[in-house]
């Protein structure tokens, strides 16, 4: 779904490219032992490998370079049997070498692709260039003291994948899509935890305007988007910006660019001409990296199911819509629920029990499905007492609310509460020709022609047996009497 | 006998026997160290370590234990090596207070086999020179003096501090690190014996990287034998250095006395020129004929693409340098300038803290990795390089090994050093080759020059067949009768 901007001159198109850097998930970090555990006390977890000591050096981790392997084949790249490390040169206080240890002309894997879904079903394939393994950098803190920066150099050395797209997004809701995407394979394959939060997955966006058709415009790198929402304003802001620009017959500047979440602007952090030079070359510390196939077999063999595959085994063998297959496969711990309790029932009954009510209340309590008082057995035995008749589907809403509330099982629930549906007939016709004879004047209406005063007379008897008696049944019975 | 003559060799054996204990060798040493302070040998004495260790190893023998290898035997470590909890400076000003948290491998290795340290050796800067006149520390002084000239003379470098220390008696061997010539050429210009093994040979994990493809430890003694009993010390595979290889260390000594007889030599006509010195090519044909004498078959071999090693090397190694030493930045440890802002803090520690020559080297290898100039120079130089290695391993179908002189004089004096940078690395001239091929090389002293000062020649062998070169070198030192003593020491 492209979207265009509108400006004085004419539409304006998206030109847009993300570079996403995902930590790997591993107990150790890319070069050294040290550990990768999220927040915990500053420069704790430091080796002197990662502190830059004199003398130390890299020794490469390999459950890294499998995670990334694993990666690069769910993101159906070329995953290269040979690549190397290089070092890209810079001074900051929080890169203890002085150069990262990343891959630059020979990265372990290139050219893939991932397929986004769009609100309105339609599929879009966008290019991936290359992905590339580098070694994470510390953090330096700014607001500890007004006379000094102090660094952490917890996270220095952490494994990064960066996974670089081809600009191949043309609307911020497409580069909203793709990273949700990404974020959903990195997941299931374990490769990444994908909390955005806690920068575990950070966006570099490169956007550009164009006239539709036309060659690509200059870009903008906008640095370091740490949420979907954030990017996506980002980007709106920029596209404006440069539109302006452009349309005023000026021309855009090559550039690094900050987002400013509090005031919601871009602005310049370095020009092409402040552009660093990083004189890349091979790190001498460490040989090129060679795997055998025999380790890439191993790693495709591991593979789980991934989104896409799912999400079209949901639609052909269950039969969902694509728009509910999309919403249970993009978690993967959703999708495994969803199976759980979809095993030996109707598939669409708990896709939508799954949607509209799980999901509903769980977003309301913001929990995880993980944190779901309510399990996926629990759900199931709720939805055979609604596929047997014990209960309607309404009762089965109101049962859910207190299973999701005190965890109590559904069974438990409708017997304490007396809430077993009326399946028998007698019974059920009683309670109509009851509600019949209170109501005669709406009877002969009804009989004379107003239709509409079906669900009227449905109502009234619901109500008369305290929502019990079974709607199927009820419709049936009350259409043979009103009719007859 | 004062025990700081003896061989690592002899006091082994000594010392097996019982009739000298480590004790008594170290304090010989920390002696000779006091008086021979001139020598400016080391940069920090470890004396009361050097006890310690001493007592250590007395009480271990006396225990029936302590078969190391250099059980007991004091040893000086090049201040290049980090060594846990021991001042290590890499002969900079960059590096005051360092103190490593950690030991290194060829160290932690050698303190294993019973070694004792002594103390850290004065170096150039960061290993990068070929005269000691580049430390920060003052330049180490050569014990050697010519004939009837009393200025000093320089020990060569970068590792000059231990050839002055080992020639010098100060120690009985010591590490030295070599990434041009830096264990050879000092070896020569102090009649010291050193080998610069196969790259890959002795773990670089917790030395001062200089140019970390080239980078190699190795040993300093007065014998041949001496430096095959401390190269395997040395030695051996470490997962913590991943060019580190894992290949099994032999007993450099068992095959040393077999000769060369039926051993085919070769002599590289590219390393003759119209330039070298006359004693430098009188040496080097002694040493081919006593070679012959012993039965060796010596023949005339190519290696086409010498010419291009010193521009190659000086390339390579100053761009890895530029980023090995991006890490001395005055934020984590050693010096730091303080200054009003983090760019000029930068500047000031670095500006303070490197020499010039330390510059020089950064200048030229930021310059040859810039963009646009990346392919011109340093991957040409990478492609000169592996000519270089394709050269030395053709030559290695037909040849066991290869002599060339291993320095192009004799030591120059202190004050007169080679008047332009581009001079003093012509010094580098016949063992740079080597450290481009990552082949073993040794420097063996050979005879003295018309000055009276020691000359060395050079034994270059096939990657990890050190073994060989040390034979052929002990088949020199035997023919040359070589006395390693300088006068006054």
């Amino acid at each position: 779904m492209a979207s265009t901007i509108e400006g004085a001159t004419g539409t304006w198109e998206y030109v847009i490219g993300l570079e996403v850097h995902a930590q790997i998930v591993s107990k150790s970090k890319l070069f050294s032992g040290a550990s990768t555990e999220f927040g915990s006390e500053p420069n704790s977890q430091v080796s002197t490998i990662d502190a830059g000591m004199p003398g130390m050096l890299p020794v490469i981790n390999m459950t890294c370079i499998e995670q990334a392997v694993k990666t690069g084949l769910a993101i159906e790249g070329t995953v290269n049997r040979y690549s190397v490390f290089d070092r890209k040169n810079y001074f900051y206080p929080d890169l203890p070498q002085g150069y990262q240890i990343s891959q630059f002309k020979q990265p372990i894997v290139s050219e893939g692709r991932l397929v986004i879904e769009m609100e309105d079903g339609s599929e879009k394939v966008i290019g991936i260039e290359r992905l590339h393994v580098e070694q994470d950098a510390g953090k330096s803190l700014h607001d500890q003291d007004p006379g000094h920066s102090y660094v952490d150099l917890n996270r220095s050395g952490v494994g990064l994948m960066e996974i670089v797209s081809k600009p191949d997004l043309r609307s911020p809701e497409e580069a909203a899509a793709y990273v949700r995407k990404l974020r959903s394979i990195l997941r299931y394959v374990g490769t990444c935890d994908g909390n955005m939060q806690e920068g575990s997955m950070r966006v570099d966006a490169n956007v550009s305007m164009r006239r539709p058709g036309e060659a690509y415009g200059t870009r903008c790198e906008i640095k370091n988007l740490n949420s979907v929402r954030f990017m996506s304003r980002a980007l709106e802001y920029e596209a404006l910006r440069q539109v302006d620009i452009l349309e005023a017959g000026g021309t855009v500047a090559q550039e690094t660019r900050l987002f400013d979440v509090g005031r919601g602007e871009t602005r310049s952090m370095r020009s092409k001409e402040e552009a660093h030079d990083y004189r890349y070359f091979p790190d001498p510390d460490l040989l090129p990296l060679r795997l055998e196939q025999e380790l890439i077999n191993a790693v495709a063999a591991s593979m789980p199911e991934l989104p896409d595959a799912k999400r079209h085994r949901f639609m052909a063998e269950f039969g969902l819509s694509p728009y509910d297959a999309s919403v249970l496969v993009a978690e993967k711990e959703n999708a495994d629920f969803y199976e759980a309790v979809a095993e030996g029932r109707d598939k669409k009954l708990a896709a939508n029990w799954m949607i509209s009510e799980l999901f509903g209340l769980l977003n309301k309590a913001g929990k995880e499905i993980g944190e779901s008082p309510v399990s996926a057995d629990a759900l199931g035995e709720l939805l055979d007492l609604i596929s047997d008749d014990t209960i309607s589907g309404r009762t089965a809403k109101e049962v859910f609310a207190e299973m999701f509330e005190t965890g109590k099982a559904a069974g438990q629930i409708v017997e304490e509460k007396g809430l077993r549906q009326v399946t028998d007939t007698g019974a059920i016709e009683a309670v109509i020709d009851e509600v019949m004879a209170r109501e005669t004047q709406k009877v002969a209406e009804y009989r004379s022609g107003k239709d509409k005063l079906f669900g009227f007379f449905v109502g009234q008897v619901m109500k008369a047996s305290g929502g019990k008696a079974n709607p199927k049944m009820v419709n049936e019975v009350l259409k043979k009497k009103l009719d007859g | 006998m004062n025990p700081t003559d003896l061989t690592i060799a002899q006091a082994r054996d000594l010392l097996a026997k019982g009739e000298l204990s480590s004790m008594e060798l170290v304090e010989a040493h920390i002696d000779a160290m006091e008086t021979s302070r001139e020598l400016n040998a080391y940069i920090t004495e470890t004396p009361e370590m050097a006890l310690a260790m001493a007592q250590d190893s007395d009480a271990r023998r006396a225990r029936g234990e302590g078969n190391g290898l250099l059980e007991g035997i004091p040893v000086a470590i090049k201040d290049l090596f980090c060594t846990k909890g021991t001042l290590t400076t890499a002969g900079s000003h960059i590096l005051d207070g360092f103190h490593p948290v950690y030991e290194s491998t060829v160290t932690a290795n050698m303190w294993r086999q019973g070694a004792v340290m002594l103390g850290k050796t004065n170096l150039d800067e960061f290993a990068m020179g070929s005269s000691n006149l580049t430390s920060y520390h003052g330049p180490a002084i050569n014990p050697w003096k010519a004939r009837g000239d009393h200025r000093a003379r320089v020990p060569g470098g970068s590792s000059g501090g231990s050839a002055a220390a080992v020639a010098g008696r100060l120690a009985l061997g010591a590490t030295g690190t070599d990434t041009g010539g830096s264990i050879r050429q000092p070896a020569a210009f102090t009649g010291t014996v050193g080998i610069k093994p196969t790259y890959g040979r002795c773990s670089r994990w917790g030395i001062v990287a200089f140019a970390s493809s080239l980078d190699q430890a190795g040993p300093m003694t007065r014998s041949v034998r001496d430096a095959a009993i401390m190269l395997r010390a040395m030695a051996g595979h470490d997962g913590k250095d991943s060019t580190s290889a894992d290949v099994a260390v032999p007993d450099f000594e068992a095959d040393l006395d077999k000769g060369v007889k039926g051993m085919t030599i070769g002599i590289p006509k590219e390393y003759r020129s119209e330039a070298m010195a006359g004693e430098i090519e009188a040496l080097w044909q002694q040493g081919s004929a006593w070679l012959e004498e012993q039965g060796a078959r010596m023949v005339e071999i190519s290696l086409p693409h010498t010419k291009y090693a010193l521009p190659a090397y000086y390339i390579v190694a100053p761009a890895e340098a530029s980023s090995n030493l991006s890490r001395y930045d005055g934020v984590k440890y050693g010096l730091r300038v303080e200054a009003d802002d983090l760019l000029s803090m930068y500047e000031k520690t670095r500006a303070a803290g490197f020499s010039k020559e330390v510059k020089r080297r950064i200048l030229i290898g930021t310059y040859v990795l810039s963009a646009g100039y990346y392919d011109a120079y340093y991957l040409k130089a990478q492609k000169v390089r592996t000519r270089i290695a394709e050269d030395f391993r053709d030559a290695f179908g037909h040849v066991d090994a290869i002599l060339t002189p291993a320095t192009p004089s004799a030591a120059f004096p202190a004050d007169e050093p080679p008047s332009d940078p581009v001079a003093m690395y012509l010094n580098d001239i016949f063992t740079v080759p080597v450290n481009l091929a990552g082949l073993p090389g040794m420097s063996v002293p050979a005879g003295l020059s018309g000055e009276g000062l020691p000359l060395g020649l050079q034994i270059i062998g096939k990657a990890f067949d050190e073994a060989t070169v040390l034979r052929v070198g002990r088949a020199i030192e035997h023919a040359a009768g070589f006395d390693t003593r300088p006068e006054g020491f």
